[in-house]
């Protein structure tokens, strides 16, 4: 089948052996909507979409050629990498509105936190493979410990969404790995409680002289504006009035293309980054929306059965969790500019503006495809 | 502890673990369409509702205010643009913190600072209020070059109000000066809010404020798409306002520059009235003010020395403040005679330089009399003697009854806001003016004081020249008015304020013809004589010397007392004698002798006024007294007199008052 030769065909099928194509179609089409939405939400930022979006599918298409076991032997040192550059942005990092993420090397400026989304579901997928057939109670507290001192380091940035998706991702490879449900239940249970507990107060504990053990003054208002937006209508409450009004106003076929009056007025705050989807539903009202969320789902199915035909623990896991985590941007992203979550900072995934996101997303899809295709060469 | 599985097991466990995390997916993304379906579905109106209002703002266009001009169409209130620094505080953290910063980039001083906090105070928070204004064009660059470090400031282009002439006229003119708490409660009673929306500014005095509606305008809309900085960024539909009208006065304001001027630093007041129309031709109360100090809100400070300046500055004399009108009412006493027949014009009487009433001696001012006295003779040498007579013979309801279609004792109407009615005493006057039954009743002396333009009775100097005007034009009396023409700046129709002629007062044409010519021999012969001596013209005058006999309410300032005690000096003229185009009272507070003070003032308005002779300098004190026929001994020494009026206090509209003795 291998041929020497020069020869068009052939080099164009080569190219894509690593590309899923079902993934690549609702990739093209998530890009694609972003065009569209960028073009309305904010024109200027075509040309370096355009730079962002071939970058990301280069390193998409690098990655699917990888095979996932060569992807998985680079787990461990990516974290330490990773945990090192985390420890260093504490240490020196540069400062930008109240939050310490960025490290600049020179001939860049990078965020570590970013290469923990990818390194932490790696990290966490090579590790259980390492005790496939007996994993027990002590490999989910080492898991636990691995999980727990990136997202920390994450956390004092202050970095809330990254920590937040950095942590989702850890303890999706945990839940697939088969922790008990006894001990997740418990878990899940507190987590529900805490955040009952706090939408139920929230009067009491918005006060202004109430701290927050363990979050920033920022952390708090995020939340608070979330239980009332109203109470400050031209401050913190402000993106998230003017994100469900963009919304509501959509109705249900949109306001049109380029004629979204919140959007194109500037009502809308950040609209090119993480309010992307309000510019959607007002342009393009609930159908807009539908549309979208089929292409979710129909890359959530494709993640989940490249996930559950993976021929080993590890991909199995990976491929789940990241899968996961495309759905958890997604979900928190529409909840958060829907005024059902706190604005927590999380793009819309492939859609919203932001090189970094664009290019840890697609190599996530880049690994899936990695995963698809070692399956493929097992079968051979 | 997990138990060994099969990697089948494994997987098949791994398997369940995704569809239970499908499900869960599929609620959240449920739970996502859920909201979506209740915002853009159920709320749809709603947030359609909220979006357009977001969108679509209604900005008021203030219209141009009118301009103001006098008859020969110098302006005296005109606008003009100019950059304002403004803040809205609700946009801004920490307001001192801003202002310490734009006090780096352009001048800001305590003043600017403290009138900022009064308009802070009254302003509402979302509304922009001026720092500082008339910037300069460098300020104005400076300003903006920095504009992204002070959120919620802005320069703005506004129109100002300038009062070009300052302090000249500035009683007629008046001021305009922010809407305050009560403009607004009363733009809202008269119904008028739409039209002052967006409006700052409204007429507070003269006629800025009795003619802000033709001043005013229409205001127009614009609607306007805006961003969510409440920036308009595109117009959808404007409907034009229309610009105020425009006035032109009746006033000369040259003639009144050359009354103001005669004045020098003396206070007191000077109405010109042409007497065929009752056309304003010069109002002077003086010490005047600067209109301008008012158009951005007056600072504290230059309030309070306005205001509790002994000079009361903002009070207009010449309308509001009512002064017993001593000997100038003769000429009308001696009218009041011949009607009723108590009088003729060549009947005389002795003079023995007294008049016994009530066992009373009331004095003349000339020791031992002036002999035997006729009606001219009278009027000439301002004899007391005659007037106390013939006072007697009319009685108090005689008198009231002649002279109250002259306008004595009522507000003449004019269009300048703010007149006071004066008092034309009766005896049904003094039991309403009085609580204490021994202060209600009317004394036979009292009428004697009257007489002699002395007791209760107070006019203000327009009334005096309106009263003049009527003598010399046939007795017709007219609503005196100040504006001659409404202009539309838009189509240039000019309205025209028609004299507005009250009444005929029913005289004798043979009786006016002897008074008047009576009058003429006063600056001939008589007391105006000095004043006038070489005039080319003829002219017609009467003097006069109202008592100041109160301090009270005055605080005891020592080298104040006696010249705040020296008599009010009285002129009234018309000129030319023959067919007067000019009627005017003259007076001059503590000025002392009618012709020492205010004639030579009257003297170099009717200069003006016909010879086109300007002096432009203070008038008359180097006159002297050349009166020996004015009333040194206005006092009765019966004390059948009461002073009427408080002139030292002009501010109470010259109506109060107490009896002093009986």
């Amino acid at each position: 089948m291998t041929d020497t030769r020069f020869h068009p065909r052939e080099l164009l099928l080569g190219f894509l052996r690593p590309i899923d194509l079902p993934l690549l179609l609702l990739l093209a089409l998530l890009l694609g909507y972003a065009f569209v939405l960028m073009m309305s939400a904010s024109p200027e930022r075509i040309p370096s979409l355009q730079v962002n979006t071939a970058v990301a599918l280069a390193a998409m298409w690098v990655t699917a050629r990888v095979p996932a076991q060569r992807l998985l032997s680079l787990a461990l040192p990516l974290y330490l990498i990773g945990v090192l550059l985390l420890i260093a942005v504490d240490l020196f990092g540069e400062t930008s509105k109240g939050a310490t993420r960025w490290l600049d090397i020179g001939v860049t400026r990078i965020q570590p936190s970013e290469i923990m989304k990818i390194a932490m579901p790696l990290m966490l997928a090579w590790y259980f493979q390492q005790r496939e057939g007996q994993i027990g109670l002590r490999d989910f507290i080492v898991a636990g410990l691995l999980l727990v001192v990136p997202v920390g380091l994450i956390m004092v940035q202050p970095d809330l969404g990254t920590s937040l998706l950095v942590t989702a991702a850890g303890v999706y490879v945990i839940y697939f790995a088969g922790l008990s449900w006894k001990l997740l239940v418990p878990v899940v249970a507190v987590g529900v409680i805490g955040i009952g507990a706090i939408v139920g107060f929230g009067d009491q504990i918005c006060q202004p002289g109430v701290d927050w053990p363990g979050l920033r003054e920022y952390q708090k208002h995020r939340v608070c504006t979330l239980l009332d937006p109203t109470q400050d209508p031209l401050g913190k409450g402000f993106h998230i009035i003017q994100s469900t009004i963009a919304i509501g106003s959509g109705g249900v076929l949109g306001k049109g293309w380029m004629d979204g009056t919140q959007t194109h007025l500037a009502f809308l705050p950040e609209r090119h980054t993480d309010f992307i989807f309000s510019v959607l539903a007002e342009e393009f009202g609930l159908i807009g929306i539908v549309v979208l969320l089929a292409i979710y789902v129909l890359l959530l199915l494709r993640g989940f059965y490249i996930a559950a035909m993976a021929p080993t623990l590890a991909t199995r896991l990976l491929g789940g969790a990241i899968t996961m985590i495309f759905f958890t941007y997604a979900f928190v992203n529409m909840g958060m500019v829907s005024g059902i979550l706190p604005v927590v900072g999380v793009p819309l995934p492939f859609i919203s503006y932001g090189g970094t996101a664009l290019v840890t997303l697609c190599l996530g899809v880049g690994i899936l495809m990695s995963i698809q295709r070692s399956r493929v060469l097992a079968q051979a | 502890m997990m138990e060994f599985r099969t990697p089948d097991e494994e997987l098949g466990r791994f398997r369940r673990r995704v569809l239970i995390a499908g499900i869960f997916i599929a609620v959240c993304f449920g739970l996502l369409v859920a909201r979506f379906w209740f915002l853009q579905v159920v709320r749809y109106d709603y947030y359609h509702t909220r979006a357009e209002d977001n969108r679509i703002a209604l900005l008021p266009i203030v219209p141009g205010r009118g301009s103001i001009t006098d008859r020969n169409g110098v302006p005296l209130a005109r606008n003009y643009a100019a950059y304002t620094l403004e803040i809205t505080p609700s946009r801004v953290r920490d307001l001192e913190a801003t202002i310490d910063g734009l006090a780096e980039i352009v001048e800001i001083d305590a003043r600017d600072r403290r009138r900022f906090k009064k308009l802070l105070e009254e302003s509402k928070n979302f509304e922009s209020v001026p720092l500082r204004t008339r910037l300069t064009e460098e300020e104005v660059a400076r300003v903006i070059a920095r504009r992204y470090q002070f959120p919620g400031v802005e320069v703005q282009a506004r129109l100002f109000r300038d009062y070009p002439q300052g302090e000249l006229a500035s009683h007629v003119i008046g001021y305009i000066g922010r809407i305050n708490q009560r403009d607004r409660e009363r733009i809202e009673e008269s119904g008028d809010e739409a039209n002052y929306r967006g409006s700052e500014h409204i007429g507070k005095s003269g006629l800025e404020q009795s003619y802000e509606a033709e001043l005013h305008g229409v205001t127009g809309a614009e609607q306007v798409e805006v961003n969510a900085g409440g920036r308009a960024v595109r117009q959808l539909a404007r409907t034009p306002g229309l610009a105020g009208n425009d006035l032109e006065l009746t006033l000369d304001i040259e003639m009144q520059k050359v009354a103001e001027a005669a004045f020098g630093k003396r206070r007191g007041a000077l109405v010109a009235i042409e007497p065929a129309t009752g056309g304003v031709l010069a109002l002077v109360s003086k010490p005047g003010y600067d209109p301008n100090l008012f158009v951005d809100g007056i600072s504290t400070e230059d309030w309070k020395s306005l205001n509790e300046s002994p000079d009361h500055p903002l009070v207009n004399r010449a309308i509001f403040s009512a002064y017993p009108p001593g000997s100038t009412f003769k000429p009308f006493m001696a009218m009041a005679g011949l009607s009723a027949g108590k009088r003729t014009i060549t009947q005389t009487i002795p003079d023995p330089g007294y008049f016994m009433f009530g066992g009373h001696r009331f004095m003349d001012d000339k020791v031992g009399g002036h002999g035997m006295v006729d009606l001219p003779k009278s009027i000439v040498v301002s004899c007391n003697t005659y007037y106390y007579q013939l006072a007697n013979d009319l009685g108090i309801d005689g008198i009231a009854n002649f002279m109250r279609p002259f306008g004595f004792g009522s507000r003449t109407g004019i269009d300048v806001p703010g007149e006071a009615e004066g008092v034309l005493p009766t005896p049904e006057w003094k039991k309403k003016r009085f609580r204490k039954k021994e202060h209600q009743k009317w004394f036979g002396g009292e009428t004697i004081s009257v007489g002699i333009g002395q007791g209760y009775n107070a006019y203000t100097p327009l009334q005096m020249a309106n009263a003049v005007a009527a003598l010399v034009n046939d007795g017709k009396l007219f609503r005196p008015h100040v504006v001659r023409h409404v202009v539309s700046p838009v189509t240039g129709e000019r309205r025209v304020v028609e004299p507005a002629p009250i009444r005929t007062i029913p005289f004798k044409p043979e009786h006016a013809a002897a008074v008047r010519q009576a009058m003429v021999d006063v600056n001939k012969v008589g007391t105006g004589a000095r004043a006038f001596a070489g005039a080319p013209y003829s002219v017609g005058g009467k003097t006069g010397t109202a008592q100041v006999f109160s301090l009270r309410g005055q605080r005891y300032v020592e080298g104040r007392v006696s010249e705040r005690l020296r008599d009010h000096s009285w002129f009234i003229a018309y000129a030319p004698a023959d067919k007067p185009t000019i009627a005017l009272a003259v007076l001059v507070e503590n000025g002392g002798f009618g012709a020492q003070s205010a004639a030579p003032i009257a003297r170099q308005v009717i200069d003006y006024h016909l010879l086109g002779k300007r002096r432009d300098q203070p008038a008359g004190e180097d006159v002297d007294a050349a009166d020996e026929g004015d009333e040194h001994a206005a006092h009765p020494h019966a004390g059948a007199h009461a002073t009427a009026a408080e002139p030292a206090q002009p501010q109470a509209g010259g109506q109060e008052g107490e009896p002093r003795s009986e």
